[in-house]
């Protein structure tokens, strides 16, 4: 394994020329340590980022707030412009492990890994977040959920890196709500983590974005309970879009933290309070 | 003279541990010490056909160690002869050691181990204890004549019956298990230190292992960072894995698990099943009960029969009935061997009683407090094995304390099965209480056996030290035989040190377990301590000063005294009749719990709980011990899952191993009660396990009395309340 400590964007950019689809990238370091000393990763390269001064910063850009990728959780939620304009991140940011696992974690790194139980995630769905990724030979633009493809998989070639994230402006009258669901009150994982945000003018809903982690093999959109916003609610009311949404647009599992049962039931009962407490809807 | 007793003392261990300088095994400087690891089964049950080695790797780099390397008895000294140190032709559960590498740095060692891969043929594996047949330790009590009442009721009187179960739980000490060994020195003596409850045990495994006397084993305990019982039998694993590699190696080899390989091995709580038969009057009183006890074991025997023992001895609770009869029975299955485990086989047992209290008194329309007050052992009163309580006895003192200090005596708890509550808050709250005791020190004649020893000997600069094998393990045995020898002795704390365990040099006062430090060994420093004392003299000048006076004048500087039961006590254990324990201490919980009606989650908002200890030699530590004993079994009640797929440890990382944190902790309000032990140093009794008794049935009474569901076993996890309150709604 070969581990490359980039000082510099260009270092970075350049050391990834040769990487391939088992290389990685090191930022914070809190997922892949862990995957390493279990033993379930073996990279051929690694490219620490940590140090390239080009990822770190949060500001002001003209389509929104620039976020760079090596932002850490701990700097999400102290910074007095993420609390204006996208305070859902602050609020998953304080939901990420424990203060140490701030410390280090990084906005780019929580993406990049994409585990479907990820905090931060689903926060970028509802914010209609664009990923910024950069390569020696170029650069280009994706809207989050076209760079989230699978289980831990994203667009994201191998000589490239994640630059950064924008956060859209905030729209007048957008309503936003967070929950995440785990095993303990502090340092969990998802058992289930929602974000959403939702724009309406005059009780008429113009723009939803809910989004739903660890109950898919990735973050996952509620389209079908966005479009009942849009729409008109069911017969059966909110209750019942909530419902159709998460039979149609989840697959939760049983796994070590919870259940399939407890995910989908939990996560309709989540909605239905989050939304219901929503003055619009 | 009671300066310290009483008073909160510094703690002699604590600006070390704060500091960082304090030495665990894993920051011991040792030099050309090797690291140690094991070769493990990753499958329940088979036969080992052979180990094969990957070619490709340079075998002169490590030792490797087998199980006929082992000089003494391939046999894990224990209770029975059944466990091997090393499996040889059947591996009985995941992680069971195979072959032992040492290699001079870790890289080398984790490339050897990988090298080495066990080919074992699978055999069908028992992995659920209910079905399983195995018996591995039975335990039968009987007082009265339970079959006669049962089969002709008197009139009025009704049956009631339970099922209660509990699953496993981790221990979750901070520092994971690790020593170091050397090779024998130049009079054949293997010398061990590392992180351990109780140095002696170590010793005498590591004699059996290398066929030597226990002289020539010495064992030395090092900063331990926790235990809870997990560091009772599983350091002499460690010890004799890391002693066998430094004999084959010829230099020291060091043996520190990772978190993830000390969670998949390591021994955890019995899991259980307690089924209940209850007789009970129209007015609630008691009379009979029919107890059927059944334990998860795992692998092998370990501690089994004595944690069942102590399961069976509480199992009826501390409640009056004249017609008990409890049959226990652990039962061997494939899973990582059971073992210690705070509380020792009582929790499991105290919930299942605690449970059935509360279901006897809905249904009878009695108060559940009322029915515990009415029920409760009094001074006199006799115990399922017709022990006769005679002094310490705190029952109706925590009982009305806790009422005192929660109203729970005037709550009106909700009627089981009522309909799904609601609120706008989407949030509902709910009470339920425990009452429990927990016997100090060894069931029956263990004390007697044992004989604990304990001296305390003058330096020459006039200081007295206390030495036995007795560990600090963080819950402040140091502490609390300063505070006893210094008030012993008419001494200051200053003029007291407490020697490390080490067993060339300090008496065998016992494994620290059983709630016994403070009480067994506790009370026998006090006696040579006094008797120290007496000799010096009480002349004038300061204590340090009259020592060195003393030895100046040729006096004999060291007392050394033998625990000696108090009189009067009898046991039999063939019949399990008698004094089952010296004393017990006493307690009751009040849970008070909030659930999120959407989640299921629950959130213990205060716990109240008044515990008799007889006399608090150290307020504050025994204020820890409440509070962080209570947090361990709401932890248990609620969220510590422990499963296992074909026999395999799921939570095998902190990741997965939930605990509670200080975020998950409730509000303590904890009431001390000291009604005094006469044969207690001070008057104290135990305190270590008690609050691990009362937490989980409190917390699952006050979730029932939230959602109106029976909750009926350990952990209730929001899951697990789901498909409770699914079930209803289906069945309704």
């Amino acid at each position: 394994m070969r581990v490359i400590s980039a000082r510099s964007l260009d270092e970075a950019l350049a050391a990834l020329r040769d990487a391939t689809a088992a290389s990685r990238v090191l930022a914070g370091g809190t997922d892949l340590m862990v995957e390493l000393a279990a033993g379930r990763t073996s990279p051929d390269l690694v490219v620490d980022v940590g140090a390239v001064p080009e990822l770190r910063g949060i500001r002001p850009v003209d389509d929104g707030l620039w976020l760079g990728a090596g932002t850490t959780c701990t700097e999400l939620l102290h910074s007095a412009a993420v609390t204006a304009h996208a305070d859902l991140l602050a609020i998953a940011a304080r939901e990420v492990g424990a203060a140490q696992i701030q410390n280090r974690a990084t906005i780019g790194g929580n993406l990049g890994t994409a585990s479907p139980a990820a905090d931060l995630v689903p926060v970028l769905f509802a914010l209609g977040a664009q990923v910024a990724l950069r390569s020696a030979t170029g650069a280009r633009v994706l809207p989050v959920e076209d760079f989230v493809t699978g289980y831990r998989a994203t667009a994201r070639r191998p000589d490239e890196l994640i630059e950064g994230i924008v956060v859209p402006p905030r729209p007048a009258r957008e309503l936003r709500a967070f929950r995440k669901v785990g095993t303990r009150r502090a340092q969990s994982i998802a058992k289930l983590v929602v974000a959403l945000a939702i724009a309406a003018d005059g009780g008429v809903v113009t723009a939803a974005r809910i989004a739903a982690g660890a109950v898919a093999d990735r973050t996952v959109r509620l389209t079908t309970l966005e479009r009942a916003l849009f729409e008109g609610l069911p017969p059966g009311g909110l209750a019942d879009a909530v419902a159709a949404s998460v039979a149609a647009d989840t697959a939760p599992c049983d796994d070590v933290r919870s259940t399939a049962r407890y995910r989908s039931t939990v996560l309709a009962r989540v909605l239905v309070r989050l939304l219901a407490a929503l003055p619009s809807c | 003279m009671s300066a310290c007793v009483g008073s909160d003392l510094g703690r002699p261990d604590g600006p070390a541990k704060v500091s960082g300088r304090a030495v665990y095994v894993a920051d011991l400087a040792v030099a050309g010490a090797w690291h140690g690891g094991a070769v493990r089964s990753t499958i329940a049950h088979g036969r080992v056909l052979r180990i094969e080695r990957k070619p490709g790797f340079d075998w002169r780099r490590v030792v490797v160690v087998g199980p006929g390397d082992v000089p003494g008895d391939n046999v894990q000294e224990l209770l029975s002869d059944d466990q091997p140190i090393l499996a040889e032709r059947v591996v009985r559960h995941v992680g069971e050691p195979l072959l032992l590498v040492a290699a001079p740095d870790l890289p080398t060692l984790e490339a050897a181990l990988a090298a080495l891969r066990p080919i074992v043929e699978p055999l069908p594996a028992e992995l659920d204890f209910e079905s399983a047949t195995r018996v591995l330790h039975e335990v039968s009590i009987d007082k009265g004549d339970p079959g006669a009442r049962f089969d002709s009721p008197p009139p009025g009187a009704r049956l009631f019956e339970g099922t209660w179960r509990t699953d496993s739980q981790e221990q979750l000490y901070v520092e994971p298990q690790g020593c170091v060994a050397w090779p024998a020195d130049a009079d054949g003596t293997v010398v061990v230190r590392g992180s351990m409850q109780c140095p002696h045990y170590v010793r005498k495994a590591l004699a059996r292992c290398f066929g030597i006397a226990p002289e020539r084993a010495r064992v030395v305990q090092l900063t331990t960072g926790g235990g809870f019982g997990g560091k009772e039998e599983y350091p002499s694993v460690v010890a004799c894995h890391a002693a066998l590699l430094a004999r084959a190696a010829g230099r020291p080899v060091r043996i520190v698990y990772d978190r993830h390989e000390d969670l998949l091995v390591t021994p955890k709580r019995h899991p259980s099943r307690v089924h209940h038969r209850t007789l009970v009057a129209a007015d609630g009183t008691l009379l009979a009960m029919d107890v059927d006890v059944l334990l998860d074991g795992g692998a092998y025997t370990t501690l089994s029969p004595v944690v069942l023992s102590r399961a069976c001895l509480h199992a009826s609770g501390p409640y009056r009935c004249e017609h008990v009869a409890i049959r226990g029975r652990v039962v061997a299955t494939n899973h990582v061997p059971s073992g210690a485990f705070r509380g020792f086989g009582a929790p499991q047992t105290c919930f299942a009683i605690e449970r059935q209290m509360d279901r006897i008194a809905r249904a009878l329309d009695l108060h559940p407090f009322a029915l515990r007050r009415h029920n409760a052992l009094r001074l006199g009163d006799a115990t399922a094995t017709g022990q006769v309580l005679h002094d310490s006895v705190g029952s109706l003192a925590v009982l009305d304390a806790v009422a005192a200090r929660t109203g729970i005596d005037r709550h009106r708890w909700c009627a089981p099965a009522m309909a799904v509550p609601s609120s706008n808050s989407g949030r509902v709250r709910g009470l339920g209480m425990s009452f429990f005791f927990h016997g100090a020190g060894f069931t029956g004649s263990g004390e007697e056996l044992l004989k604990g020893r304990v001296a305390i000997r003058l330096l020459p600069d006039g200081r007295a030290e206390v030495a036995a094998g007795s560990t600090e393990i963080g819950q402040g045995t140091t502490t609390v035989f300063t505070a006893i020898a210094a008030d012993a002795l008419g001494c200051d704390p200053g003029d007291v040190v407490v020697a490390v365990p080490d067993t060339a040099a300090v008496p065998d006062s016992g494994p620290t377990v059983a709630s016994r430090t403070c009480m067994v060994v506790g009370s026998v420093l006090a006696s040579a301590c006094r008797e120290l004392a007496a000799r010096i003299g009480g002349a004038a000048g300061d204590f340090r000063s009259r020592a060195r006076a003393w030895l100046a004048a040729g006096g004999d500087g060291i007392v050394e005294h033998v625990y000696g039961s108090p009189p009067g006590l009898v046991w039999d254990q063939a019949t399990y009749r008698g004094d089952a324990y010296p004393c017990y201490g006493w307690a009751a919980d009040v849970a008070e719990v909030e659930v999120d009606l959407d989640t299921l989650e629950v959130d213990v908002v205060r716990l109240t709980t008044a515990v008799d200890v007889g006399k608090a030699i150290q307020p504050r530590l025994v204020e820890g011990q409440i509070t962080g004993g209570a947090l361990q079994a709401i932890g248990w009640a609620q969220c510590e899952v422990v499963s296992s797929r074909d026999g395999r440890v799921q939570q095998d990382r902190l990741a997965t191993c939930i605990v509670p944190t200080t975020k998950d902790a409730p509000r303590f309000d904890v009431t001390i009660v000291e009604q005094p032990y006469a044969h207690g140093p001070f008057g104290a009794k135990g305190v270590g396990e008690l609050p691990m008794d009362g937490g989980a049935p409190a917390v699952l009474a006050a979730i029932e009395d939230a959602l109106g569901v029976p909750a009926d076993r350990v952990p209730a996890t929001p899951e697990r309340l789901l498909a409770l309150l699914e079930q209803r709604e289906r069945t309704s």
